[in-house]
């Protein structure tokens, strides 16, 4: 079997086995909380390939991708002074280190009181989640600056917007991406949390219907959707990554070589 | 100690001393001397004898305690644009996520120059090291050799007045080093620069320079000022053969064997 | 040249200013939160001054149901942590030892993995409703995979040499993993273990919020809901507490265990902060 051909049966072997077993495992299912598999697909392309669907799917995209995007950037622009700045970074480093270990979904709530139950109150809480992870990287990350670069870019006078762009961002960015990767999940908890506490669109918001009304196997489909989303995003990013960071993987691939 | 008419670059009584918080260290004691327009001079000393923290104090990159460095006749308090620094670690002193090409440009940069002349620049520096085909390469695809031609073309494309070179070859093997101690020669005559060569090899110091600075231990000052009287032509079959390289090798050996027992010169 | 001693009177002096520095701004963050609400900058109704809570974090603590509900935290914690932490190393070490294994399961793992655990609240909500089995079925499956993954990479850290050797002198498989596996993956279980525990507590309080299963996460709701601000805010600050002492304690352990244990990793396998 050519080499690509047997790459991607390994891939799906497995995959497939399980679902093929799921399928017939649960064809004459009776049980009310494990319905036939077929009879989630059927439900899940009546349902999420609906207009219906686009109700609930990009209400909640748009609240993620604004609410992360916003952390990053806040994460980035605070994390970089605060690195770069070894006196900020003992005085402020307590204070972070006890605001990024209260979790996260504890804000929902607290932000209800601030903002009521709109999409501000989501948006809010997923920044606040997922600010932590990118600036408490972003200042170990700026910390790490290789001490030669840094003289290398005194030397040659460059000046600090180029100072900026080509040596600190760049220098710290495997590490911002370390956050970035770990505030992706934590973004997604907070979207379905908040979304499933207080929320009248979304898919967080349309689980809890399903299940309170015992709509299982619309249930389980989203359980499916929220599934294929976290896949998604996470391949999207996974792409992302490869394509800022290719160079990083390059270096540390030579390093181990040698 | 001759000070000549136009002389490049001048260092005045030079002092530094390190301030711990629980000691201090003189890491300089009182150094002098000057480098005449286009002469390649090297530095050499025992380790310790803080070669790098005078280079660094030279390059603006470190302010000295006491004492001034002077360049061109303009007191050297920054990083001057006119010199370019070559540092010892070549894998750290460039820039991993920008290929050859961009690195050697990225100084140009922020010397205002228009694009064409710029392009011009690096395609030349990258040319008088040897280096071809290896514009899109990231540095860490390269041997150790290779990149440090590429931080040295980065320096030269800067077009400094001066240029100077922290022990840059002490990390790469014997038979890279001689091609790279050639390049060095080739350049300076070629770009007509002045070259201020740090090393530790005493045997590189002779070959290379035109002068030797031998440093004693820290604090250190100037044990002595050797003129290197070699032919200016020089190759390593040859050069390193003759007689009087053994005996300008052997003076400065002992000199700093000297240092190393804590030996120094009487105070002028 | 100088005493040694002065060298450790100068850090131990230079730690002290770190940690000054690091008091001053945990006083200045308690003096922000007590000045702004006081000040009218954002309505002491949703944000009590700092001593008002503190008085709050107090009064709570008297109280026999702050210490049901933190001990509900915990226990769901704990269990949720020990069964992931269990599981991944069995299972992590089991596929990680065959190549066949990990090739097969790769995929499947990568599919899985990004899948966030609250997909299953409702799932949770129907079978076991609010009772420890739906946090327990979040906390699991969110940290079980931060445990696999790190003692997958540290399986497949093991020297082959190490491994070869150890067969042939007819070492059983229970040998070759105590002698020769196991000490090299430690270190990675360390960073799984340690990523392990902040997710597991991230998802046993949410479960709290979302499922109202007993513990600080409900009595934040709880207090939330019924306008008991400052004691919610109480629970909040009792909660980012225990979150530091999980973060530090993980944290010292991982130190303390590659302490005494050559660190065998070539790079830092695991993510850092």
């Amino acid at each position: 079997m050519p080499a690509l051909a047997r790459r991607i049966a390994v891939m799906l072997a497995l995959p497939v086995a399980l679902i093929a077993t799921w399928w017939f495992a649960s064809t004459d299912s009776q049980n009310f909380y494990f319905p036939p598999l077929r009879t989630i697909v059927e439900t899940f392309s009546k349902l999420w390939f609906s207009p219906q669907a686009t109700q609930n799917v990009v209400p909640s995209l748009v609240r993620f991708s604004v609410g992360y995007i916003a952390a990053a950037l806040l994460g980035i622009a605070i994390g970089i002074p605060v690195g770069a700045s070894r006196n900020l970074r003992n005085v402020l480093e307590p204070v972070l280190e006890f605001l990024r270990a209260v979790p996260p979904p504890v804000l929902v709530p607290v932000l209800i009181l601030f903002t009521g139950l709109g999409n501000e109150m989501k948006a809010l809480v997923i920044v606040f989640g997922c600010v932590w992870p990118v600036l408490l990287n972003t200042v170990a990350g700026v910390r790490a600056l290789d001490e030669v670069l840094a003289e290398v870019v005194r030397s040659y006078r460059i000046g600090p917007f180029a100072r900026f762009w080509h040596f600190i961002l760049p220098g710290a960015s495997p590490q911002i991406f370390t956050g970035l990767r770990q505030s992706l999940s934590i973004g997604l908890i907070l979207m379905v949390v908040s979304e499933m506490y207080a929320a009248k669109d979304g898919i967080g918001f349309a689980l809890v219907q399903y299940q309170r009304s015992f709509a299982i196997p619309e249930m389980w489909s989203g359980i499916i959707v929220l599934g294929i989303i976290g896949i998604v995003l996470s391949l999207i990013f996974r792409a992302f990554e490869a394509w800022i960071l290719g160079w990083y993987h390059g270096l540390r691939q030579s390093q181990r070589a040698s | 100690m001759a000070r000549a008419a136009s002389s490049m670059l001048e260092v005045r009584h030079l002092r530094k001393v390190y301030a711990g918080t629980s000691r201090t260290v003189e890491a300089i004691q009182d150094v002098s001397f000057a480098v005449g327009q286009g002469e390649l001079v090297c530095i050499v000393g025992p380790s310790g004898a803080g070669k790098t923290t005078l280079l660094k104090c030279i390059a603006g990159l470190l302010a000295p305690t006491s004492g001034e460095i002077v360049l061109e006749g303009e007191p050297v308090l920054a990083p001057p644009p006119a010199m370019a620094v070559v540092f010892q670690e070549y894998g750290r002193s460039l820039f991993p996520w920008m290929t050859v090409h961009d690195n050697v440009a990225l100084p140009l940069k922020h010397k205002k120059i228009d694009a064409s002349r710029r392009e011009k620049l690096v395609r030349d520096a990258l040319a008088a090291v040897d280096l071809k085909g290896v514009d899109n390469a990231y540095p860490w695809q390269l041997s150790g050799g290779m990149q440090q031609r590429v931080a040295i073309a980065r320096a030269v494309a800067y077009e400094p007045h001066v240029l100077l070179m922290d022990e840059p070859f002490a990390a790469v093997d014997a038979q890279t080093r001689a091609d790279l101690e050639d390049l060095i020669r080739v350049l300076w005559r070629r770009l007509r620069v002045t070259v201020l060569f740090v090393t530790h090899d005493i045997d590189e110091s002779v070959y290379l320079g035109q002068r030797v600075l031998v440093m004693s231990h820290a604090p250190t000052v100037i044990m002595e000022d050797v003129t290197i009287d070699l032919p200016d032509e020089r190759t390593q079959l040859e050069t390193r053969s003759l007689a009087r390289f053994g005996e300008l090798r052997k003076h400065i050996y002992s000199k700093i064997q000297l240092a190393k027992q804590g030996w120094r010169p009487p105070s002028e | 040249m100088s005493a040694p001693t002065t060298d450790v009177q100068a850090r131990t002096s230079a730690r002290t200013i770190v940690w000054l520095q690091g008091l001053a701004g945990l006083a200045g963050f308690a003096a922000l939160l007590e000045i702004v609400p006081r000040s009218g900058l954002v309505s002491p109704l949703y944000l009590p001054p700092f001593s008002t809570i503190v008085v709050a974090v107090y009064k709570e603590m008297m109280s026999a149901e702050f210490w049901t509900a933190l001990s509900d935290t915990l226990e769901a914690w704990a269990i949720g942590l020990a069964i992931s932490v269990i599981a991944g190393v069995v299972i992590g070490i089991a596929i990680g030892s065959s190549h066949l294994l990990r090739t097969l399961t790769h995929s499947t793992i990568e599919f899985l993995r990004p899948i966030p655990s609250v997909a299953l609240i409702p799932l949770a909500v129907l079978l076991f409703g609010s009772q420890i089995q739906s946090t327990l079925i979040l906390v699991v499956y969110a940290s079980f995979w931060q445990v696999l993954i790190q003692v997958l990479y540290g399986v497949q850290d093991v020297d082959p040499v190490a491994r070869e050797t150890a067969r042939s002198y007819g070492l059983g498989t229970w040998a070759q993993i105590r002698y020769v596996i196991w000490p090299t993956t430690l270190p990675y279980l360390m960073t799984g273990v340690r990523l392990a525990a902040a997710v597991a507590l991230i998802l046993a309080i949410t479960s709290e919020v979302a499922i109202d299963t007993q513990g600080l996460g409900k009595e934040i709701a709880d207090t939330e809901a019924g306008g008991a601000v400052a004691a919610m805010y109480a629970y909040v600050i009792v909660a980012g507490i225990i979150g530091v002492v999980v973060n530090l304690g993980a944290r010292a352990l991982e130190r303390h265990v590659l302490a005494w244990h050559p660190s065998m990793r070539l790079d830092g396998a695991g993510a850092r902060a």
